[in-house]
């Protein structure tokens, strides 16, 4: 015990250290401090004290989303949270928010911890940290680099976690709804939706064989990719019966109804895409679980929205303006986003700013995940034009074309700078900026550059 | 020209399937897509071109089971000069075996005495330069295994920029007549325009000019600069 108690105090007193500095210059937090005690005592994460409760986080999108919405609620109905929301979500980041909530004796000053944990570390994280509880949002395909398949990441959770984890699991995931099948499990899902399709119609669907016998699968409806509810011609596989079903959404009143084991419930709609559909029916589940009334739950619920940093509107000199995330290097995600801004009511112009490694003239980026893409949802007659923004702008041409988007309708910029050369702004034709989490910045440039423009057409009238 | 796509169901990783989905835009072809639950075309008809594309673990081994019974039959048609594009960890079926970190093995075609190890926790990615002939090929790897041996094959590319079957060889993918083997993964074929003509005329497809080729051209020509340059690392 003595090299964790030295990591402990080493790894505090540099937290100490780094809140300070991070303080005079404005930065976030850094995992840092659990990376330290990691590297004196490797087996720290089991040592180091816990709250009673452990809630783990994961899925390929939406993670973030859902355990901020956990952490959030829990605190608002008077728990104390232990979370890595400040840090990174590695082994690193999860010893960080777990150092940060002991005192010098390593008693636990939390009640609960709500733990985001990335797919690659679950062998890292779980022989230490035991969930009471692991909420999965989906396991759909993610960075070629990182994660080829989610068969991978599946396999990476179902030898890491523990048995005695009380799962919660998307019921309309046939994949991530099979995970440790022995331990106790919840799930939660959607039932029919506007919109649903009856087949497949994404480039990727990860689940088109049965799982058991390699029969092809029959999907009753889809959302995206392989989430929605599929059964198996030939074994009889099928999605699984949802605990936490959403059975009815009231876009009028924002609202939506969840049927669960003690009767329907009714929640305020934070969002209708459905990836946030489900990552709050992730969270209602597990809080559910945790023991936060239905009551509580949707009083907290009415308090929260999803992160602006994603999703905003603004109407700039009378010409709406829309940006959305589109995770690069990430094709469901982008796909998602595409499927939801075509479906939407309006003529469009639409930027792209998907591109990961913007102007770093030493390297260059993996494009592959283009061809992972559905750029065909983005051949509709609603979508009058089509900007692409970056040094990989040639490449998401070629992609373009390819999808059939006649080349008349595409302009390309290397700067954003130069944007306004080939955006048309003007009323009655909304922009949407769909740019890479690491380009918020070129969604600020764009948006100055479109206010200075209108600002410059209204002083001309 | 006919191409067969070997299960497009399981096999269908990091966007490959666009390779065939390019060459149906560039030149008059009909696309067979054979499922794990069918018979393969090449069995009943003669195609001009067979392809399969990078896929998950689990699914190497049903391909494995699907054509151990057609063995006989593919090495008849690699030897006759059929076209193969075989890309990621698909041309790995066609070695001897895969072997597993534990050391287990999945059998495999044993039509090329090449064999692969799997390292499941260190994937490689890197950018990839090389030549064929005298072109310049670009592309892209990311992948878990490297394959070695291959005495009875010859490599498809000269590597320039990137690792080889494996980190310590010279030359990248497996050529045997006409059977086309790459770990390079992606839209390879709309990425190397030179490469894509190639191919097509060996499979009886010649075309004067590819669909959209000035501006597939120009991402290429982009793409060579930059990976020519000493400096330059994958994003």
């Amino acid at each position: 015990m003595l090299k964790f108690y030295f990591a402990l105090w080493v790894s505090k007193f540099s937290s100490l250290i780094f809140r300070i500095l991070a303080k005079v210059s404005s930065r976030k937090g850094t995992n840092l401090p659990g990376q330290i005690a990691l590297n004196i005592c490797p087996d720290f994460l089991t040592k180091v004290g816990k709250p009673e409760k452990i809630i783990a986080v994961t899925g390929t999108n939406g993670k973030t989303t859902t355990a901020n919405f956990v952490s959030n609620i829990l605190e608002d109905n008077g728990k104390r949270v232990i979370n890595n929301r400040a840090g990174s979500n590695i082994a690193s980041g999860i010893a960080t928010a777990l150092l940060s909530g002991v005192g010098l004796r390593n008693k636990t000053k939390g009640d609960v911890a709500v733990l985001e944990v990335d797919e690659r570390s679950a062998p890292r994280v779980f022989p230490y940290v035991h969930p009471d509880y692991f909420v999965i949002t989906n396991l759909l395909r993610d960075t070629t680099n990182r994660e080829p398949h989610p068969h991978f990441v599946f396999e990476l959770f179902d030898k890491s976690l523990p048995d005695t984890t009380l799962m919660v699991l998307n019921g309309d995931d046939i994949l991530a709804s099979r995970l440790k099948k022995d331990n106790k499990r919840l799930y939660y899902g959607i039932e029919s939706l506007d919109g649903d399709r009856d087949s497949s119609f994404n480039i990727i669907n990860d689940m088109r064989v049965c799982p058991e016998c390699h029969t092809p699968l029959e999907f009753s409806h889809v959302r995206y990719n392989h989430i929605g509810k599929v059964k198996c011609p030939s074994c009889g596989l099928c999605s699984p019966e949802a605990d936490f079903d959403l059975k009815a959404i009231d876009l009028k009143d924002r609202k939506i109804t969840v049927r669960e084991s003690d009767g329907d419930k009714t929640y305020p709609l934070i969002s209708e895409s459905s990836f946030h559909l489900y990552d709050e029916l992730a969270a209602i589940a597990v809080l559910r679980a945790y023991g936060l009334s239905s009551d509580e739950v949707a009083a907290s619920f009415s308090k929260l929205k999803v992160l602006e940093s994603r999703y905003r509107e603004d109407v700039i000199g009378g010409v709406k303006v829309v940006a959305h995330m589109a995770k690069g290097q990430t094709a469901p995600a982008c796909s998602v986003v595409f499927d939801h801004v075509r479906g939407l009511e309006g003529k469009k112009e639409i930027v792209l700013a998907i591109e990961d490694a913007h102007k770093n003239i030493h390297s260059s980026e993996n494009m592959a995940f283009l061809y992972d893409t559905d750029f065909e949802f983005l051949n509709d007659d609603d979508i009058e034009r089509i900007v692409v923004v970056g040094v990989r702008a040639k490449d998401i041409l070629c992609r373009l074309l390819i999808a059939g988007i006649p080349a008349e309708k595409i302009a390309t910029v290397e700067s954003e700078d130069d944007i306004l050369d080939v955006l048309e702004l003007r009323e009655g034709l909304d922009v949407y900026i769909l740019y890479e989490v690491y380009q918020i910045v070129i969604y600020n440039k764009i948006k100055a550059l479109i206010e200075r423009a209108m600002e410059g057409k209204a002083d001309e009238n | 020209m006919k191409i067969e796509v070997l299960f497009p169901d399981v096999a269908n990783l990091y966007g490959d399937l666009y390779n065939v989905k390019y060459l149906a835009q560039c030149a008059d072809c009909e696309v067979i897509n054979t499922g794990l639950n069918d018979a393969p075309a090449f069995l009943s008809e003669k195609v001009d071109m067979i392809c399969m594309s990078p896929m998950p673990e689990f699914a190497q081994e049903l391909a494995v089971k699907k054509l151990a019974p057609y063995k006989d039959r593919l090495k008849k048609l690699i030897a006759d000069g059929t076209v193969f594009f075989v890309t990621g960890n698909a041309l790995e079926i066609f070695g001897q075996y895969i072997e597993n970190e534990d050391k287990s093995r999945v059998e495999c075609l044993g039509l090329f005495d090449t064999y692969a190890k799997r390292d499941m926790l260190n994937r490689y990615n890197a950018l990839f330069l090389g030549e064929f002939g005298e072109m310049k090929i670009a592309g892209f790897k990311a992948q878990f295994s490297h394959s070695y041996g291959g005495d009875n094959t010859d490599r498809l590319f000269k590597r320039i920029k990137g690792a080889g079957l494996n980190p310590d060889d010279d030359g990248e993918g497996i050529r045997v007549n006409n059977f086309f083997g790459t770990y390079l993964i992606g839209p390879l074929l709309v990425m190397n325009p030179d490469f894509t003509k190639y191919l097509l005329k060996l499979a009886g497809a010649e075309v004067k000019s590819l669909r959209f080729e000035a501006e597939i051209r120009s991402a290429y020509e982009q793409r060579l600069k930059e990976f020519e340059k000493p400096d330059i690392e994958l994003a």
